[in-house]
C-alpha cells in the first residue's frame, strides 16, 4: 500500500514509481495543459468535448462518450459526464495501466469532471494504481446548483479515491484584485494545481528523514470532511523558517483560519541536507499552535536540489467550510513581523460575504424617530461584533456568591474574599 | 439536682459547621475533666454568626441535649464563644503616675493604670468583648510582668482590647437565652481555642495559633507570654466548598464531599491530568472533574487566606517573635498537606491540632474541631478558680459579659 522508502537520495522523483496526472474535464484538462508546459511528467486528458481536448498540448488525450455526446461537451450534467466514463470504462483502466500512482485533477460542479472524475477514480483504482484527487471546487457567482453538484461529485470521488484535496475557488478571489482578467484568475487556479501537485509528488518521494507516505497522506485525507486544503510553500535566505510561517499564513487556501478549523493536518518540511532541527521546531511548533486540536501528521525529507531552500506542504482538513467562523485567537495573534496583517483580510472577506449572500427585502414604512433608533441600533451592533474580534474579556467579572449570597461580604484590602481566589489571580483552569 | 455553685463547666461554641457543646468538670485541683460533648450540626449560621436564628436554636438544643446526656448533668449556664467578621483585637497603653510618697507601687496603682488603659473611645455599636493585661512599663522600663514592690514614678501599661459590634454579639447570646441557659460569660473563639492549644511555654516562645473553621478564621499572637494580636478573618472551609462548586460546577454538597475525598493543600506534579469520575445518578452519566483543577483551587485558597494572616502579624512586627511556630486547628486542620502549605507560608515550624494545654484529654477529644469548645470550659475553669479563691488569677483577663446580659 505504501510507497517504499528506500529512494535513491540523488533524484526529485522515484524512478520506481510511475506517476500518471490525469486532468478530466474542462478545468482539469486546462490544468494539465498549462502544467506539461512548465514540467515534464506523463501527463493524459480526459473531456467529452473534442474541441476542448483539441486546444490541449497535453500528447495523451483520450475523449470519452463519444457514442453519448458526438464529442460535445456534457453540458454541465454530472450525470450525462458519469455515463460517457461509464461507457468507455476499459479504455480509462488501460490508460491507467502500468501506473503506480493517478492524480486525478477535476474541476467540481460542471458535467464531465464532476461524473467522470469518480468513475476513472475507480477504473484507476482497479489497474491497481493509488488515486490522488485534486478537486477543484466553483466560485460562488456560479451558483447553488453548481455547488450543490460539486459537493455531491466530491462525496462521490471521496468514495472512489484513496484521498481527495479540495481547492476552492472563492478563496482565489483574495489573490486578485479587481484589475485581474479572468484569464489570469484561472491561470492562478491552475498553477494552485500544478503546485498542489508537485507539493505532494516531492513530500512522496523526498528521502524521508521522518517519513510520510500514502497511508499518512489517506489519514488526513479521508473520512467525511467537507474539505481539505493544501498549501505549498517555499522559501530561501536565512531566515527561511520564519519568511515559510508568514507565507504559509497568508496563503489563500488557507488563511490561517483553516489551520485552526482543522481536524488533521499533515505537515511536510522538504529541504536540502542543510536543514536544521531549530527550523523544524520553529515551523513545527508554529503550525501546532494554530491547531492544537487537530491530528498532526508530520514528515521531514532531505533533498539535495532543495539546498539553501526550505519547501513546506501542508494538508489541512477541517469538519466545516463555510460560513467560516471567525476565530479570534487568530485576529490577536501577535506577529513579529506582520507585515500581512490578518484582521483586515479577513474583514474583508466578511464584508465580501455578507453583500453577496444578502436578500434585501423592500424596507417598510418607518418614521424618522423609528429609522434613527434602527440605523443607531445596527451599527451599534455591528460595531460591536466586530470589536469582539480583538478585544479581550474585560476585567470585570460578575462572580455569583453561591452560598454568600446573604451574608455581608468579606473585604480585605479591597479584595472581596467571597469570590474563589482562581477567580481573582486570574488563574486559568482548562 | 445541681447547685448554682456547681462545679461543671460548660462551653458552647455556636460554629458555621456545627455547634458544639463541651462539658468540663472541676476536680480536685481545679483543672478541668472533659466529661462530656455534645454536636450538632449547624444550619442557621453563616461566616460565625446566627442567620437564621430558628435552624440555630433547634441545633443548639440538640447540641446542649446530647452533651447532657454523655455527661449526665443538666446543663444551666454556659461560657459562649463568639466569632465574626466585626471582632477586632488592638493594644492600648493606659499611664498612671505613682502618687505614694515613696514610689512605691502598689496594688490600687496597678488597678489604676489598667483601668486607665480600659478607658477607650470606641463608637457607641461597639462593646468590648475582653481587655487582656500585657506587660507594664515602670519609668519607661519595658517588660515587667508585675510591677507590685518596684519603685518609680510613672507606670504605664499595654492591654490587649477585643471589641466586637453589640448587636450582633447580642444576636447568639439571645439563641442562647432564649432556650432558658445563663451565658456566663462571652469568649472570643480565636483566645478560647489558643487557651487549649498553647502550653505556658509555647506562650513565653511565642506562637501564632490558627483556628480555621467553616466560617471564620480566627487567629492569635503570643508573644513573652502575653496576647499581642488577635484577629478575625471570615474565610473558612465553607468558602473552600464554594469556590469548588463555583469552579468545578458542580453543586455546593456535591462540592463539599469532593473536599472530604479529594482535597489537599497541596498541588502535586503526580497528579497532573488525573480525572476523578463522579458517581452519577442511575442512568446518567457520570461527570468527570479534574484532580489538579480541585487541588489547585483548594491551595489557592488556603494559601492566600494564609499570607493574609502572615501580612497582618508581619505588618506589627510580630513574625520574629513566633519561635513556637504556628499551631493550626479548627476543622480545616483535616485538610491534607496544609501542615506544608502553613510551614511554607510562613517560614516557621507548623503543627496541627493538638491541645497540649489541657491535661487528661482523651484521644477521641483531641481533635481540632473541638479546641474552641475545649478552650471555653478552660477559661471557664480559670474564671471558676478566680471565683472561688476570691480574685486571686485575675491576671488573665476580665468580661464585660455583665454588659451583655442586660
Amino acid at each position: 500500500m505504501t510507497i517504499s522508502d528506500n529512494h535513491k537520495p540523488d533524484s526529485v522523483l522515484n524512478k520506481d514509481i510511475v506517476i500518471r496526472i490525469v486532468g478530466v474535464g474542462g478545468a482539469g484538462c486546462n490544468a494539465v495543459n498549462s502544467m506539461a508546459r512548465e514540467e515534464s511528467g506523463d501527463y493524459v486528458a480526459i473531456n467529452t468535448d473534442s474541441q476542448a481536448l483539441d486546444q490541449c498540448a497535453v500528447p495523451k488525450k483520450a475523449l470519452i462518450g463519444f457514442k453519448r455526446t458526438r464529442g460535445l461537451s456534457a453540458g454541465g450534467d454530472p450525470e450525462v459526464g458519469r455515463a460517457a466514463a461509464e461507457d468507455d470504462l476499459d479504455g480509462l483502466r488501460a490508460l491507467c495501466l502500468g501506473a503506480d500512482l493517478v492524480f486525478i485533477l477535476a474541476g467540481m460542479g460542471g458535467g464531465t469532471g464532476t461524473g467522470a472524475a469518480p468513475v476513472l477514480a475507480r477504473a484507476a483504482k482497479e489497474s491497481g494504481a493509488l488515486v490522488l484527487a485534486l478537486a477543484a471546487l466553483p466560485f460562488d457567482f456560479e451558483g447553488g446548483r453548481r455547488q450543490r453538484q460539486a459537493q455531491m461529485g466530491l462525496q462521490q470521488l471521496k468514495a472512489e479515491a484513496d484521498a481527495v484535496i479540495c481547492l476552492p475557488n472563492q478563496k482565489l478571489l483574495k489573490l486578485i484584485d479587481s484589475k485581474s482578467s479572468a484569464v489570469e484568475c484561472f491561470q492562478i487556479s491552475d498553477g494552485l494545481f500544478a503546485q498542489g501537485v508537485r507539493g505532494i509528488r516531492r513530500m512522496l518521494s523526498g528521502v524521508g528523514l521522518i517519513n510520510v507516505d500514502l497511508a499518512a497522506l489517506r489519514s488526513v485525507t479521508r473520512d467525511l470532511h467537507s474539505e481539505s486544503s493544501f498549501a505549498t510553500v517555499e522559501a530561501a535566505g536565512e531566515k527561511r523558517a520564519d519568511l515559510i510561517l508568514e507565507k504559509l499564513l497568508a496563503y489563500p487556501l488557507l488563511d490561517g483560519r483553516v489551520l485552526d478549523e482543522s481536524d488533521s493536518v499533515l505537515v511536510s518540511i522538504v529541504s536540502g541536507p542543510d536543514l536544521t532541527m531549530a527550523e523544524v521546531d520553529r515551523v513545527m511548533g508554529q503550525i501546532n499552535r494554530h491547531c492544537e486540536e487537530a491530528h498532526l501528521v508530520f514528515g521531514a525529507a532531505i533533498d539535495p536540489a532543495y539546498s539553501d531552500r526550505l519547501s513546506v506542504t501542508l494538508i489541512a482538513s477541517g469538519g466545516h467550510s463555510e460560513p467560516v467562523k471567525l476565530s479570534s485567537s487568530m485576529a490577536i495573534e501577535p506577529r513579529e513581523r506582520g507585515e500581512v496583517s490578518v484582521a483586515p483580510e479577513l474583514l474583508e472577506q466578511q464584508a465580501v460575504v455578507r453583500t453577496s449572500s444578502r436578500f434585501v427585502a423592500p424596507p417598510p414604512a418607518l418614521t424618522p424617530e423609528r429609522r434613527d433608533q434602527l440605523i443607531s441600533r445596527q451599527t451599534g451592533g455591528r460595531r460591536k461584533k466586530n470589536k469582539s474580534k480583538f478585544q479581550k474579556e474585560l476585567p470585570l467579572e460578575i462572580v455569583s456568591r453561591g452560598r454568600f449570597e446573604k451574608s455581608e461580604p468579606t473585604i480585605r484590602h479591597g479584595e472581596d474574599l467571597d469570590v474563589p481566589t482562581y477567580v481573582r489571580r486570574h488563574v486559568v483552569l482548562n | 439536682m445541681f447547685s448554682a455553685q456547681s462545679n461543671v463547666i460548660v462551653g458552647l461554641e455556636i460554629g458555621t459547621s456545627k455547634v458544639c457543646a463541651v462539658v468540663g468538670e472541676i476536680g480536685a485541683g481545679g483543672a478541668p475533666n472533659i466529661i462530656g460533648v455534645g454536636q450538632a450540626r449547624s444550619r442557621g449560621v453563616r461566616k460565625g454568626e446566627i442567620s437564621e436564628p430558628e435552624l440555630a436554636e433547634e441545633d443548639i438544643r440538640n447540641a446542649i441535649v446530647e452533651a447532657e446526656q454523655m455527661a449526665n448533668v443538666e446543663i444551666r449556664n454556659v461560657y459562649l464563644g463568639v466569632t465574626g467578621n466585626h471582632v477586632r483585637g488592638f493594644n492600648n497603653r493606659g499611664v498612671h503616675p505613682v502618687v505614694s510618697a515613696d514610689r512605691e507601687i502598689t496594688d490600687e496603682d496597678v488597678q489604676d493604670v489598667i483601668k486607665n488603659a480600659k478607658a477607650i473611645n470606641l463608637p457607641p455599636e461597639s462593646g468590648i468583648i475582653h481587655t487582656i493585661r500585657q506587660l507594664f512599663y515602670v519609668d519607661g522600663h519595658h517588660g515587667i510582668p508585675n510591677p507590685v514592690g518596684m519603685f518609680g514614678a510613672r507606670m504605664e501599661v499595654d492591654v490587649h482590647v477585643v471589641q466586637g459590634n453589640v448587636n450582633r454579639l447580642k444576636n447568639s447570646i439571645r439563641a442562647v437565652k432564649s432556650l432558658h441557659l445563663e451565658v456566663d460569660e462571652i469568649i472570643f473563639n480565636g483566645l478560647a481555642s489558643s487557651l487549649a492549644m498553647l502550653t505556658n511555654e509555647q506562650k513565653e516562645l511565642g506562637a501564632l495559633v490558627i483556628d480555621m473553621g467553616g466560617g471564620t478564621t480566627e487567629y492569635c499572637v503570643y508573644a513573652d507570654g502575653v496576647i499581642k494580636h488577635t484577629g478575625v478573618l471570615a474565610v473558612g472551609g465553607d468558602h473552600i466548598s464554594n469556590d469548588l462548586a463555583y469552579g468545578l460546577k458542580v453543586p455546593l454538597g456535591r462540592a463539599e464531599q469532593l473536599k472530604f475525598d479529594h482535597g489537599s493543600a497541596l498541588v502535586e506534579e503526580s497528579i497532573r491530568g488525573r480525572q476523578i469520575e463522579l458517581p452519577g445518578e442511575v442512568g446518567l452519566p457520570a461527570k468527570t472533574i479534574n484532580l489538579e483543577h480541585l487541588r489547585r483551587i483548594i491551595s489557592l485558597r488556603l494559601a492566600e487566606t494564609f499570607l493574609l494572616i502572615e501580612q497582618e502579624i508581619a505588618e506589627r512586627g510580630l513574625l520574629d517573635y513566633l519561635r513556637a511556630g504556628v499551631f493550626l486547628c479548627g476543622g480545616c486542620a483535616r485538610v491534607p498537606g496544609i501542615q506544608r502549605l502553613l510551614e511554607n507560608t510562613f517560614m516557621l515550624t507548623a503543627q496541627l491540632g493538638k491541645m497540649s494545654a489541657i491535661s487528661g484529654l482523651s484521644p477521641a477529644l483531641d481533635q481540632p474541631e473541638f479546641a474552641t469548645g475545649i478552650g471555653l470550659v478552660k477559661i471557664g475553669s480559670l474564671q471558676h478558680k478566680r471565683k472561688t479563691t476570691g480574685g486571686f488569677a485575675e491576671n488573665i483577663k476580665k468580661s464585660i459579659a455583665e454588659f451583655f446580659r442586660r
